[in-house]
């Protein structure tokens, strides 16, 4: 069976690839794309680390096929910083220690984001909830959950209507 | 390289047809929280992967005579957004918002969650209590059928080769009606419903005069429960009338001991959630909204 | 004692690898990859006891794309010989064994051949072309079942060591343990309320999101190139040398940024592996575990029975404490019995205390160090007994421990005295907060309970180099898993006076430093803290001696200070401060490069003790636990960092939390794992959570210049007693048994009829 061509959009910049049908978006953006920061931690969509955005979604990259990105709007990591500039909650999360090991921390940045870019006003429980796809073994959540309630304030007060730069 | 397919299908008469082709070996990708799960864990080798997420009718919501059309493969964070359908349907959306974490629901849909037969379903004893039909077409034609009778056991649907389900209805709701879906979990999110309850009433001043029960992950299917429901029909609601309709689906259970819970847990929780999920859908009734969490 | 006012210590910088860690650039083990690399798999034995009597490769080495396949057979026998790792002792014998399985697969999941292929389908598919020849034994799971005399037995050579008699047959009790203070007869003679429970506890695993992998390049010469995920690569290059006969030198090992390990990752599965497989096939072999293997396969912490007997007076003095263990070792022996026993009544003061312990083989994978191992076991039924002797004298659960709280010149029962330790001020500190001045919610109940970790000191080596423009890199060996880059780096930068920002602290690969022992026991803020300020010392020597050349004086006539050499006095001449940039400037003429290094085996860790409060309720109809209110208080000597010592207290904490109400593995009676994923290993998610506060109570540790003491540990010991103690007072049950989960809760809830929980 031939790999399959797909054409997509990639943080904005334009990227094909082939892929066989039953690689996951996860497998092509580490694996081909050089794009390691989406990490596998369980390849079942219960921890969260590979999080991604595809056309705006909130996804786990483990569960979609990289066929799948035909076509569609793929943000990762990488693609949230501005240039050198980092987004707010990344700053936000070096500053307040909202990561240990660090290994969780894309997956809850991409997540964070795509909260703030719906609601730029969410309470702890709102936030928690929103998270609770993306498992933490170091912090027990407290710094992350503060950190994000840090930037939702500063980002309120600053008049951003909504997240994206 | 690997023989495995995937096909993007832009019409459902197309998916149908690839579905046929497959002869048994297809699998029809909508959100694919569960199918490749089970890709992986070697439970599932399809030949083709038939993706039915570029098909309009099955990734919209429309409004039909009073009720709604959800297209199979809408994704639930969509159907969460729908406000009318929040609105008429409060106790189904929360149901189908209740599959996985916010990255599932980015992709999730009722009729994955449907069709993959797991007793523990969370959209399942919601649609049940609803009344939901299934809508099907396949080689032969259309069809529809109560959503309690279309799955047959663990994994297994009433679909025949090339069938696949397109929507699901909501009927018309009378007035006076709302619905609200429970599940018990060990933890606050992540997990699949140890016993899962959809209670859907519709009230006439303070009594209850219409109601369906659904009730998952305590048989290998879940189930409608119409003891419960006559329970609680032409009562209002009082603690009798909830201990008896509790009592109706304890008695319905018929749950196994597995490593999220044990018979003895089930069929207890049945009861505890029939009274509680028909306490909030009265309430939604009168226009008091709560949250499940 | 007033605080040392310190300019760097204390406060909270950004951490030197956070840009890194929060756009992906950082690369942890799975993100490093070779030119040519093939992808490496494990073959894992399906039951949970069997002999191997065969096992057939050659279809998987036939087929198209297999490079090289391994098995026992690849590894040089070791003797019964015993090394250190982390705070676990393991014996080489049993660690070949358990990364590849020679006469029996001991455990379902346990290794018994491996590939290395072009690609990870035919890495699968030859797999499945391994014909093994099992002739399946009958199992044992339960730690109680596995010490039953007729118990199907792991190992016939196994003989109790510590029996008395000595032990004559085969068992699965690989040892007997016993600690003795005092007489404890006599101390029940006095007592005049006696508490006696059982407690049981299940396995557990450290739950680190990031499955392990390594990526092993072995060269035609010999050399050996290894990227791992790891908390201890100098101790990964040892276990690789002697289990494959290479010579640490021709070892390299990177360890990778690493993604959580708690002690999980003190030891090797993959690597010994990946390297053979990439010497057999002469190219670079990349293996990841996949989260089922993590479970299956990996090392968890064990589960335990644990019976308490404690006996006090009226008035609250204990007088009398037993315990004995039986814990979990896995398929090998080395569980952290020792440990649990010794740490069971520390947080106390005691005339009379009697331990024994037992570490029990079964047919689960080999256990490792989670996060002070042994020590949340022997806790949770301590600290659930003296919960039951509050209740039962009517005394507040912090008034009981501080009449009874370990001080210096506590004598423990493993017969170390304490020098200054923070249990006093720990609990005093959670009786003076918040937290515990709050009246408790309607609705919910509180529950106290105490830890303690010893912490370990062991060898560290570091270096300070100055670079030409005179900023400063100090390079010690051990991977960071918390922050601790950050508070070498703010260490360095306050014994040197200069800017934070000007020192960069890099992490060595094995070939590029001394020796360092594993990042664990709590020690690297600690040990590797100690090398690095000595290494800074020996570079400030070094700088007054550069200085001394300059100003031609002796280099005692110079001192160091806020970063500048000075003349030490108006006697020694008048001359400018000289900065490290403009001695850097003249390092040629003056002798050279400059350089310092430290290497130590550090002793004078100092012990840690905890203090938690939970608030909770129970849903009395579902067995629903929410945790509404958390304090960990913890003697923590001094927070290099704060950000990053609370950031210990929250996470200990949580992972505690799930080990009291969800975590368990779940066995099905062939001895399978039920539940290998984290749907169904249920960890902490963030709504499940308040926010974790924490108390940070500065004891500093008389042995270390920054009165370090290590914090990472002590904060698991706590918690699982914490909630029991407050599932108790809201229910008036007394839950023995881990974890309390929900069906559990609501038939305890159920069937006793409500009352006293002490009774």
């Amino acid at each position: 069976m031939a790999k399959i061509h797909v054409t997509t959009t990639i943080n904005g910049a334009p990227t094909e690839f082939l892929c066989d049908a039953n690689q996951t978006l996860l497998d092509v953006l580490r694996d081909q794309l050089g794009l390691t920061g989406s990490k596998e931690g369980c390849g079942s969509g219960d921890c969260g680390a590979c999080s991604v955005t595809v056309n705006g979604r909130l996804v786990c990259s483990c569960l979609v096929l990289a066929p799948e990105a035909e076509g569609a709007k793929v943000e990762t990591i990488e693609g949230m910083a501005d240039g050198d500039k980092l987004h707010p909650l990344q700053k936000k999360f070096v500053e307040m220690a909202a990561l240990q090991c660090g290994i969780c921390t894309p997956g809850f940045l991409v997540a964070s984001r795509a909260l703030l870019e719906r609601n730029l006003n969410p309470t702890e429980t709102e936030v928690r909830y929103w998270l609770a796809g993306n498992l933490c073994r170091c912090t027990g959540y407290d710094k992350i959950v503060s950190a994000v309630l840090d930037v939702a304030a500063e980002m309120r007060a600053a008049g951003v209507k909504e997240a994206a730069q | 390289m690997t023989d495995i397919q995937y096909k993007a299908a832009k019409t459902v008469r197309e998916a149908c047809t690839l579905m046929a082709a497959a002869d048994g070996k297809g699998r029809i990708l909508a959100g694919g929280t569960d199918l490749l799960v089970q890709m992986k864990a070697g439970t599932v080798a399809p030949g083709v992967i038939i993706d039915v997420k570029k098909i309009p009718e099955m990734v919209s919501i429309a409004k039909t005579k009073g009720g709604f059309r959800i297209g199979a493969a809408t994704p639930a964070a969509a159907i969460g957004e729908h406000e009318e359908l929040c609105k008429a349907w409060p106790g189904v959306v929360e149901a189908i918002n209740l599959i996985g974490s916010t990255q599932v629901q980015g992709r999730a849909s009722a009729g994955g969650n449907l069709c993959n037969a797991s007793p523990a379903a969370d959209s399942v004893p919601a649609l049940v209590a609803a009344g939901a039909i299934v809508n099907i077409q396949g080689p032969s034609g259309k069809r529809q059928v109560p959503v309690e009778q279309f799955n047959t056991g663990p994994g297994r649907t009433s679909l025949a080769n090339g069938e696949i389900v397109v929507s699901l209805t909501l009927p018309a709701r009378p007035k006076g009606s709302s619905d609200a879906y429970l599940r018990l979990i060990p933890r606050t999110e992540m997990d699949i419903a140890v016993v899962g309850c959809g209670v859907s009433l519709t009230m006439k001043g303070d009594t209850c005069v219409a109601a369906r029960v659904g009730l998952g992950a305590v048989a290998p299917t879940v189930l409608l429960v119409e003891d419960a429901a006559k329970a609680l029909v032409g009562t209002k609601l009082e603690d009798a009338a909830l201990d008896a309709a509790a009592e109706a689906c304890s008695a319905a259970c018929r749950p196994i001991d597995d490593k999220r819970g044990t018979i003895r847990y089930r069929t207890k929780i049945a009861g505890v959630l029939l009274k509680r999920a028909a306490a909030i859908a009265r309430d939604r009734v009168n226009g008091i909204s709560t949250q499940a969490h | 004692m007033s605080k040392p006012q310190y300019k760097w210590i204390g406060t909270r910088p950004d951490r030197p690898d956070g840009a890194d860690k929060v756009t992906g650039r950082a690369r942890f083990g799975a993100d490093f990859n070779l030119p040519g690399q093939l992808v490496g798999k494990v073959l894992r034995s399906p039951h949970a006891h069997a002999r191997i009597r065969s096992i057939d490769t050659s279809a998987a080495e036939a087929l198209p794309g297999v490079k090289a396949v391994v098995t026992a057979a690849d590894f040089p026998e070791q003797a019964d010989l015993i090394v250190p790792t982390g705070e676990m002792q393991v014996n080489l014998r049993d660690i070949t064994r358990n990364i590849m399985a020679r006469e029996k697969a001991l455990y379902e999941g346990h290794a018994v051949a491996a590939v290395a292929a072009t690609s990870e389908a035919i890495a699968k598919q030859a797999l499945g072309l391994i014909k093994v020849d099992y002739e399946v034994l009958p199992h044992v799971i339960d730690v109680a079942e596995a010490m039953k005399p007729d118990a199907p037995i792991l190992h016939e050579s196994l003989r109790t060591e510590g029996a008395n008699p000595p032990a004559t047959t085969a068992s699965n009790i690989a040892k007997r343990i016993e600690f003795k203070k005092g007489d404890t007869a006599a101390g029940f003679a006095q007592a005049e309320v006696v508490i006696e429970r059982d407690y049981s506890t299940q396995a557990v695993h450290q739950g680190y999101i990031e499955p392990h992998a390594a990526l092993a390049s072995a060269s035609e010469d010999g050399q050996v190139q290894l990227w791992s995920t790891t908390q201890g690569h100098f101790q990964v290059r040892g276990f690789c040398s002697r289990l494959l006969n290479i010579e640490t030198s021709q070892i390299r090992v990177t360890a990778t940024e690493i993604g959580g390990g708690f002690g999980g990752k003190t030891v090797v599965y993959l690597e010994p592996v990946a390297i053979r497989l990439s010497q057999k096939s002469g190219k670079p072999v990349k293996m990841v575990m996949s989260r089922e293997e993590v479970f299956r396969a990996s090392g968890p912490a064990p589960g335990g029975n644990v019976k308490v007997k404690i006996g006090a007076t009226k008035d609250g003095r204990i007088v009398a404490a037993e315990c004995t263990v039986e814990m979990q070792a896995g398929a090998f022996p080395g569980s952290p019995v020792g440990p649990a026993c010794m740490c069971s009544y520390a947080c106390y003061d005691i005339d009379n205390i009697h331990i024994v312990g037992f570490d029990v083989v079964s047919n689960r994978p080999k256990v490792a160090a989670y996060r002070a191992p042994g020590a949340p076991i022997s806790a949770w039924a301590v600290e659930s007994t003296i919960d039951i002797l509050a209740q039962r004298l009517s005394m507040d659960p912090i008034d009981l421990r501080l009449m009874n709280a370990a001080k210096k010149g506590t004598k423990t029962a493993y017969g170390v005295t304490f020098n200054t330790i923070g249990m006093v001020e720990t609990l005093e500190a959670v009786k003076n907060s918040d937290h515990y001045k709050t009246p408790v919610k309607p609705g919910y109940a509180r529950g106290v309970a105490a830890g303690f970790w010893f912490n370990v000191g062991a060898d560290s080596s570091a270096a300070a180099h100055v670079g030409e423009d005179g900023t400063v890199t100090v390079i010690s060996g051990n991977p960071d898993i918390g922050g601790s880059r950050a508070s070498l780096a703010l260490m360095a930068a306050e014994e040197l006076g200069v800017d934070y920002n000007k020192v960069r602290p890099v992490i060595a690969d094995t070939a590029s430093i001394g020796f360092n022992f594993v990042t664990g026991g709590s020690r690297v803020t600690f040990a590797t803290g100690l090398a690095v300020v000595n290494s800074v010392r020996d570079l400030i020597r070094e700088l007054k001696v550069r200085a001394a050349k300059i100003w031609n004086v002796d280099p005692e006539g110079v001192m160091w200070e806020n970063g500048v050499a000075k003349p030490a006095g108006s006697n020694v001449g008048e001359f400018e401060p000289l900065s490290i940039a403009q001695l850097a400037a003249q390092a040629g003429r003056t002798g050279g490069p400059i350089n310092g290094h430290a290497q130590l085996n550090v002793t004078g860790a100092g012990p840690g003790f905890g203090v938690h409060v939970a608030d909770l309720k129970v849903d009395s109809d579902t067995g629903v636990v929410t945790v509404g209110r958390y304090t960990a208080a913890q003697d923590v000597g001094t927070a290099i960092h704060p950000s990053y010592v609370e950031g210990q207290l929250q996470g200990g904490a949580v992972q505690g939390i799930g080990w009291a109400l969800n975590e368990e593995y779940i066995y099905n009676t062939k001895g399978k794992l039920e539940n290998p994923g984290f749907l169904d290993y249920r960890m902490p998610v963030a709504s499940d959570l308040p926010m974790i506060e924490t108390i940070l109570v500065e004891v500093p540790n008389p042995t270390h210049p920054y009165g370090v003491r290590g914090v990472g540990e002590v904060p698991i010991v706590p918690p699982t007693a914490a909630i029991g103690n407050a599932i108790a007072r809201a229910t008036g049950i007394r839950m023995t048994d881990l974890p309390m989960s929900p069906p559990k809760l609501s038939e305890a809830l159920d069937t006793a009829t409500p009352r006293m929980a002490a009774e």
